[in-house]
């Protein structure tokens, strides 16, 4: 434009307009607040716990079942009360958000990464590579994520690991389909055809110009994949296919209070339950938004 | 019209036929086969028949086809618990599962679909803004969890509704049913309530995300300055538009609430194939677990082909190009 | 009393959040009598869809119309209420919007949504509608329509498809038609037909027309009044051949010097340079003077007033005047 004295607005620095648009919706701004608290919690579980429940040599089982409020014989307060075995249900909570957080941060960036890589892959080099790969990821995403899960582990066998090997194999198409979706429309555009006449080698073209622009999407999905993560590992290991008992995750407290809910010892089950509840929400109403910012569409 | 039915058969037969193989693959070649075909208490006489009678030393191809073979007889084994074919096995426990299933759609579509076109219609209004935070709690909510605080309320607390089995049953087409019986109703409402509610958001929210994106098109503007009453712009112009997203929900989410069930099934002790899924994975018992995967991508092919048979009924220009 | 009398109209689109709205349709006044076509021309984004839609009371939410008044035969149109609005809308004022691929519903035949246009203000018999649906294609030259009823739009080209919008909005003679660019999908041959259609309907059935149009030549030919849309306001207006033959409004002489049949050949079409502003960073005062070659430093003032003339009007203040140029 030519006009001269049009007063042009000085322009905030993009970044920090993006990060004050986006908490200017209450519910983003109390996901937010509420998600950098369950990770410090998390990170600093040793630190702040009042025993740690993975060592059995701290559980008495004299205290097993105590209602909230109770006092151990040594006179520790249990505030969310104990389970069977006499394990302090909040520093159950505080070291299971840690496993919780793992496995869902972990797999689903692994999962972004490959689902992402392959998804560029099919993009960029097209023909059979590409059919062969998106065939499968058609195949893939018409099975639920459970069952696909539930596949994995009945070849894998238990345990965390196996769960996150699930998850991931369980996600990783989703990228994969979004980002082709996004690379392919990006691919259209003049300056990835500039960069061409360039003659700029192949990966560079990929990874400094396609790359970028499929972010958005990627970090949309990756944000929610991880509230999904975490959801579907406690539903397994609820179901005893993964954490230990011995090192329960949140899902295997909920699952261990599940025999005691029919005599009234609600507490085991109850408070685990809230703070996975809380988690997800919160990554939920941090992602919600996220979502309408960056605003990728074909999610 | 023929010739596309004909593809699409085609093309189905190829998805059964890579699921063999990947389910073959898992259990072959990844996993250690003399270990998943053969029952752990099996003596050595038993073993060395197993190994002759699923031909495990035989190459891999050989093998593939063995199993290819006894998938067309419908016969995956003996379960290791029941000492009963598998395949009868999971059979017998298909209706509980299908019921519950399509108990749970039904809520799902009855609950979500309105008040899905209703946040749709009116955005701004409270209400709507109320219906979408619960929709996020929805999404958020472990399904596991509300089932298990469900039966603290509904079943230990207020004493109103029985939080385990099926109940009562009455027999219908040769299959016991439980939404036949009062008691069995009573038996199958906080389930169904229970796996109903994540695919409630969903569909709640795939509604209200239709209708928003039909209402600005220039075809609804132009229905209203044709001077049609608001009533029927909206049960004609945008409903008609958003039967093609809800269609594909419908048959998709059927499957996924039949995997899903394998949950609730667990919790509220429903005997269905998930719960049977569950406790084999549990006892390895693989013969059922094989059984169970190849029932699911059968049932998983079966929808899809309806959903495609659906789809060119809805949508003329698929009709025409044959494609979406 | 003219059939519509548009007086100072405005309509605003949200702007940014806080900020005032964006006028899309700012202080606009026309009127427009029984019998007469009243050509609506200006530049893409200068807001002659807008301002059809609000006298449809159609115009997008969260726009909406916040000042002025639109009196359709001496009735103010704010005052209906909905269900009287509705009544009126494709029964006494018609449309036929921009865009012939998007106005058909996709996924219903043409028969339903003519019949249902027919219906949703009459009570008519299913087959009545439906000859009457027949009769109104076949009026506006497709070929074959009682096969045509069953049809969907994909099934049509985007010419006949603006046909068929067409025929409907012909469905009940209405009284007042507003055509956004209607033609411009159609081959010329099919647009002087369609042209002469809307010429014959408001000579026989004293039907206005609003002729929504980027095309100069159509203008001419068709219309008897022309009204120039720039950013939102109207700039000049008047009869069609005394403002073409000799227009005030720097802005309507270039549209005029950028046709190319008013040029003598050989020289090059004079365009306007610049591009239309956008409406959320208007310049002050006259909205043309970052484009306009006789802008002063008057111009950036306040937004030139309505200067009247006979019939005619203008918002400048250098018009243009021939026996001035030629000095
Ligand atoms: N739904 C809407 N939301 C926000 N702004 C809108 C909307 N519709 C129109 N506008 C604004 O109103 C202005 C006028 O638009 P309008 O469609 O009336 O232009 P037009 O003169 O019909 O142009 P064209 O010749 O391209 O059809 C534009 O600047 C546009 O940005
Ligand atoms: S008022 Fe000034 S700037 Fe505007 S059109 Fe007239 S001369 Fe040009
Ligand atoms: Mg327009």
């Amino acid at each position: 434009m030519s006009n001269a004295d049009t007063t042009p607005i000085a322009p905030e620095p993009l970044a920090r307009q993006r990060i004050i648009q986006y908490l200017s919706a209450p519910g983003a701004a109390i996901g937010m607040t509420l998600l950098v608290v369950i990770v410090l919690l998390a990170v600093f579980a040793p630190l702040i716990s009042p025993q740690n429940p993975y060592d059995l040599m701290q559980l008495d089982i004299m205290d097993g079942r105590l209602p909230p409020g109770s006092e151990s014989y040594s006179g520790m307060p249990y505030y969310l009360g104990t389970d069977n075995q006499g394990r302090d249900i909040l520093s159950g909570i505080l070291y299971g958000l840690r496993t919780s957080l793992i496995v869902g941060v972990f797999s689903a960036i692994a999962a972004a990464l490959i689902g992402t890589t392959l998804g560029l892959l099919a993009a960029y080099v097209g023909g059979r590579t590409e059919s062969l790969l998106m065939r499968l990821v058609d195949l893939q995403l018409s099975f639920p994520t459970i069952l696909m899960a539930l596949m994995m582990l009945a070849v894998l066998g238990k345990g965390v690991q196996n769960v996150v090997i699930a998850l991931i194999i369980a996600e990783w198409a989703t990228y994969a389909r979004t980002v082709r979706g996004t690379a392919l429309v990006e691919r259209e555009k003049e300056y990835i055809e500039a960069a061409r006449c360039l003659r700029l080698p192949r990966w560079r073209i990929v990874f400094r110009h396609l790359l970028p622009n499929c972010l958005a999407p990627v970090i949309v999905i990756a944000t929610m994949q991880v509230a999904r993560a975490i959801g579907l590992e406690a539903t397994l290991s609820f179901l005893g296919l993964g954490a230990s008992v011995t090192e329960p995750s949140l899902g295997m407290l909920i699952s261990n209070g599940y025999q005691y809910l029919l005599s009234g010892y609600y507490w085991i089950s109850f408070f685990p339950g809230i703070a996975l509840l809380v988690t997800i929400v919160a990554i939920n109403l941090a992602g919600d938004r996220l979502r309408d910012i960056l605003n990728p569409r074909n999610i | 019209m023929i010739t596309s039915l004909i593809r699409r058969s085609i093309q189905a037969l190829f998805v059964i036929l890579a699921m063999t193989l990947i389910v073959f693959i898992g259990v072959s070649v990844i996993g250690n086969p003399v270990d998943i075909l053969i029952n752990p208490d099996a003596n050595a006489a038993e073993r060395t028949r197993v190994i002759a009678h699923y031909g495990l030393d035989q190459p891999l191809w050989r093998q593939y086809a063995i199993f290819l073979q006894g998938l067309l007889h419908g016969d995956f084994g003996d379960s290791f618990v029941y000492g009963r074919p598998a395949l009868g096995l999971i059979l017998e426990r298909m209706p509980a599962t299908l019921e519950l299933a399509f108990s749970a759609l039904v809520i799902a579509l009855v609950v979500g679909l309105p008040l899905g076109l209703y946040a749709g219609l009116y955005p701004d209004r409270l209400s709507s803004r109320v219906i979408m935070s619960g929709s996020i709690l929805g999404f958020s909510l472990p399904t596991f969890w509300v089932g298990l605080m469900f039966i603290l309320v509904f079943a230990v607390e207020l004493g109103w509704l029985p939080s385990n089995g099926r109940g009562d049953t009455a027999e219908l087409f040769g299959v016991r049913w439980s939404f036949l019986t009062g008691d069995g109703m009573r038996h199958l409402l906080l389930p169904a309530l229970n796996l109903a509610l994540f695919k409630t958001s969903l569909v709640l929210r795939l509604t209200r995300a239709g209708v928003q994106e039909v209402l600005p098109q220039d075809y609804i503007k132009f229905a209203r300055a044709k001077g049609l009453r608001e009533s029927r712009v909206i049960s004609v112009h945008v409903l008609k538009n958003l039967m093609i997203p809800v269609v594909t929900i419908i048959g998709l989410e059927f499957g996924s609430l039949i995997a899903f069930s394998v949950v609730t099934e667990s919790i509220f002790a429903w005997p269905g194939m998930g719960k049977l899924i569950i406790d084999s994975i549990n006892l390895l018992d693989r013969p059922v677990i094989v059984a169970y995967l190849m029932m699911m991508v059968l049932l998983f092919v079966a929808l899809n082909f309806l959903i495609d048979i659906c789809y060119t009924l809805l949508d003329p220009r698929v009709r025409m190009d044959g494609r979406a | 009393m003219p059939l519509l009398d548009v007086q100072s109209l405005v309509t605003e689109f949200p702007g940014a959040p806080g900020g005032p709205g964006n006028r899309a349709v700012n202080e606009v006044s026309f009127a427009v009598e029984r019998g007469k076509v009243l050509g609506l021309v200006g530049e893409s984004g200068s807001g002659k869809s807008v301002t059809g839609f609000s006298i449809m009371g159609l115009v997008d939410r969260p726009g909406r119309v916040t000042g002025g008044r639109i009196l359709f035969d001496g009735q103010d149109l704010a005052s209906l209420s909905g269900e009287e609005m509705r009544q009126l809308r494709g029964r006494r004022i018609a449309m036929v919007f921009q865009d012939p691929m998007m106005t058909l519903n996709p996924v219903l035949t043409i028969g339903t949504q003519m019949t249902e246009a027919i219906t949703a203000h009459e009570k008519v018999s299913r087959a009545e509608s439906r000859a009457r649906a027949r009769d109104a294609l076949g009026q506006v030259g497709i070929p074959s329509p009682e096969e045509r009823l069953s049809a969907y739009p994909h099934e049509f080209s985007g010419g006949m498809r603006q046909r068929v919008a067409i025929a409907i909005a012909l469905l009940h003679n209405p009284d007042l038609i507003i055509a956004d660019e209607p033609t411009t999908a159609l081959d010329v041959t099919i647009q002087s037909q369609i042209i002469s259609e809307f010429q014959r309907l408001a000579e026989t059935h004293n039907t206005a027309v609003i002729w929504i149009t980027h095309d100069l030549a159509i203008v001419s030919r068709l219309a008897d009044d022309i009204a120039v849309m720039y950013s939102g306001r109207l700039v000049e207006t008047g009869p069609v051949s005394d403002v073409l033959t000799d227009p005030r409004h720097p802005y309507t002489a270039g549209l005029i010097g950028s046709v190319p049949s008013q040029n003598t050949r050989g020289t090059r079409l004079r365009q306007i340079p610049g591009m239309t502003p956008s409406l959320g960073r208007l310049p002050s005062g006259c909205a043309f003077r970052t484009r306009c070659d006789r802008a002063t430093e008057a111009c950036a003032t306040v937004p030139p007033p309505e200067t009247h003339e006979g019939a005619r009007g203008f918002r400048c203040i250098h018009p243009v005047h021939p026996e001035l140029l030629t000095q």
